[in-house]
């Protein structure tokens, strides 16, 4: 589904990777790994078409991305370092507006659910007011909903959380790839995601 | 096909740097000659003018600076397009380049406008349209100077300031039009520093002589900073 | 692609809604920004009531660039402007939606309080209703336009200055028509020439600023 070919990153002078390429098939977990500053958040940028690369190209079913913009868009889930929630909107309010940006269908019934399998109570509380750890599963709350979309990029997804969110995580990304899916994430930690063939890049 | 492949040689930065050299050179020597004998024909050869005397001769430099300046931003803007939809490095240096000039010309005619208006009319500033489209065209030049120097990655800075030279020169026109407009509803007095005397002949062989002479002043100033860019980076 | 841009524009409204005192502060400027003239210049009243437009217009620029700030900082600052990136609806789209949301906040705003900077002007009441639709027809060419601006200049040091440097001339055509149309209309002359002109510069402006500020943003982010 997703091919990587030949990809160069440099950043601030530092060439990052060179040459790299790889194939993720519908069923497959690929875990990047690296050194801080290695280059991990710019390959997953690149792969979303955030970043481009400086040589290389990336193809989603064999189409060039750069020429797919929204077509491949929707097919994809990224999740960054960032929770990209918006400070004086309340948790409902941004998992809603994602999923509706993101063209995912996502009544108010769906987005409670969500969260509160998240641990987080629906309130009427401004993002501001969570600790960093809530933020977090506000914003991986939006997998619970993105069950249908193929790829789901994510950095660093089980950062700051603490082992019941870790492992609610760690089965959903599961379930996802044991459903057809493909996932390509990025961790310090070692995680223990209960599939077949787990691949690993590594880069640096 | 050749043809073509010829020129997509020239476009990577290290084949241009000796082109640039000689062309450069030889483009500074022929500018001086140009400049010196633009400028005998404006102050020895030319009649003097019957209502402005001897201070109008600063039109040898006032109006071919002026040209230049809006020739250059076209130019510019021309460059940071192909930069833009063919993503060659060397496009976007050669913006870069021509940038300093073209604001250097932009304030040249500007100085020369005010030095110029003293004597004839007066006053060293008397906000007349071509003037001030000439001031703003200034103000368009130095932003996108400033913008450049304002990010530190190359490749952000040359798209970015790409995408600002495109949207300017498309303004420069509805600018140039709003400005005659404004002059129009607001001038009681028809003053007009744009209202050249009537041209003698050897007046206009001056004018265009200088001109030439500024366009390849300019081709030579700006391959030589292209050169420094990419000696900076490469 | 209707959703998306609905949710944009109410979310941007929402936003500006709970930070109210970003809005009014804005607005504030452009009363200050309009009072100070006449402690400048001397309260004659004939000299101020042929400033008026002038300065009125001015003061709509400067606090529509300050408010431009506001666009694209905070949503790059806290990673949602990426998702908009990755959303299924087209970059120009959401851009589009973008600059709406700012203009009903910061422009609209603008010119319901313009009558009454008039009014300290001791501008004639029959020119308000011209006054307010070139303000009402040219302030969102000017969200557009500085939308351009904010998107190039994104994440930069010097980012007010830089903003008002590269955005300042492009405004230039919007005031001399602006003010010009009022200034017609004060002459006995019909403004109407003046006002449709502005309003071909807005719909051009709608057309085409959506996707400079797309292809701006890219280049930002990239």
């Amino acid at each position: 589904m997703l091919e990587a070919s030949d990809l160069d990153c440099q950043r601030g002078g530092r060439a990052l990777f060179r040459g790299l390429s790889f194939a993720l098939r519908g069923g497959e977990l690929l875990r990047v790994a690296g050194e801080n500053g290695s280059g991990k958040t710019s390959l997953l940028k690149i792969l979303c078409g955030l970043l481009a690369p400086d040589q290389g190209e990336v193809r989603w079913r064999g189409e060039p991305i750069r020429r797919l913009r929204e077509d491949y868009a929707r097919n994809l889930v990224y999740l960054g370092h960032a929770p990209a929630v918006k400070d004086d909107l309340t948790a409902a309010e941004n998992l809603s507006i994602a999923c509706t940006l993101a063209g995912i269908e996502a009544p108010a019934q769906s987005v409670h659910e969500a969260l509160a399998r998240y641990g987080l109570a629906a309130g009427q509380a401004p993002v501001r007011k969570l600790s960093q750890g809530q933020r977090r599963r506000a914003a991986l709350a939006r997998l619970l909903l993105s069950q249908g979309v193929p790829l789901w990029l994510l950095d660093e997804p089980f950062a700051a959380l603490d082992a019941s969110a870790a492992r609610l995580t760690e089965e959903l990304i599961a379930r996802h790839v044991a459903g057809g899916g493909a996932v390509v994430y990025t961790t310090h930690q070692d995680a223990n995601i209960d599939v077949k063939e787990p691949r690993v890049v590594e880069l640096g | 096909m050749s043809a073509t492949v010829k020129w997509f040689w020239f476009a990577s930065p290290q084949t241009f740097f000796p082109l640039a050299g000689t062309i450069a050179r030889w483009c500074a020597i022929a500018a001086a000659l140009l400049a010196a004998a633009g400028l005998y024909v404006g102050f020895f050869v030319a009649p003097t003018d019957a209502q402005q005397g001897e201070a109008y001769r600063i039109i040898f430099i006032h109006v071919p600076a002026a040209w230049m300046s809006m020739f250059l931003y076209v130019v510019m803007a021309f460059w940071a397009a192909i930069g833009l939809a063919f993503n060659t490095r060397l496009s976007g240096m050669m913006a870069s380049g021509i940038a300093p000039t073209g604001a250097l010309f932009t304030f040249i005619a500007l100085w020369t406008g005010a030095l110029w208006g003293r004597p004839t009319w007066g006053a060293y500033w008397v906000w007349d349209a071509r003037l001030t489209s000439e001031l703003i065209l200034l103000f368009l030049y130095l932003g996108f100077m400033a913008l450049q120097a304002a990010i530190d990655d190359p490749r952000r800075a040359d798209r970015a300031g790409a995408l600002l030279a495109i949207v300017g020169a498309v303004n420069v026109p509805i600018i140039y039009y709003s400005v005659q407009w404004w002059n129009t509803l607001h001038q009681g007095a028809s003053v007009s520093l744009t209202r050249a005397p009537s041209m003698a002949s050897a007046m206009l062989a001056g004018m265009v002589l200088m001109a030439l002479a500024f366009w390849l002043y300019s081709i030579a100033a700006a391959l030589a900073r292209v050169r420094c860019i990419i000696l900076e980076r490469e | 692609m209707i959703a998306a841009a609905r949710c944009i524009v109410v979310r941007d409204l929402l936003l500006a809604l709970r930070r109210r005192s970003d809005v009014a502060t804005a607005l504030l400027f452009f009363v200050i920004v309009a009072s100070l003239f006449p402690l400048g210049v001397g309260a004659e009243p004939n000299l101020l009531r042929a400033v008026a437009p002038g300065v009125i217009w001015v003061a709509a620029l400067l606090s529509t660039m300050l408010s431009l700030g506001r666009l694209f900082a905070a949503d790059h600052a806290d990673g949602t402007l990426e998702q908009m990136l990755l959303g299924a609806a087209p970059l120009g789209v959401v851009v589009a939606a973008k600059s709406f949301a700012h203009w009903l906040a910061a422009g609209l705003p603008l010119v319901a309080i313009a009558p009454v900077i008039a009014l300290q002007y001791d501008l004639p009441a029959s020119l308000y209703g011209v006054l307010a639709l070139s303000l009402l027809l040219g302030t969102p060419v000017l969200s557009l336009i500085g939308a351009i601006g904010a998107a190039l200049t994104l994440g930069l040091r010097g980012g007010g200055v830089l903003l008002s440097l590269l955005v300042l001339p492009l405004y230039v055509p919007v005031l001399i028509i602006g003010a010009g149309s009022v200034d017609m209309a004060a002459a006995g002359l019909a403004p109407a020439g003046q006002l449709q002109l502005l309003a071909a510069m807005l719909v051009v402006a709608a057309a085409f600023a959506p996707w400079a500020i797309a292809a701006a943003l890219r280049i930002s982010t990239e």
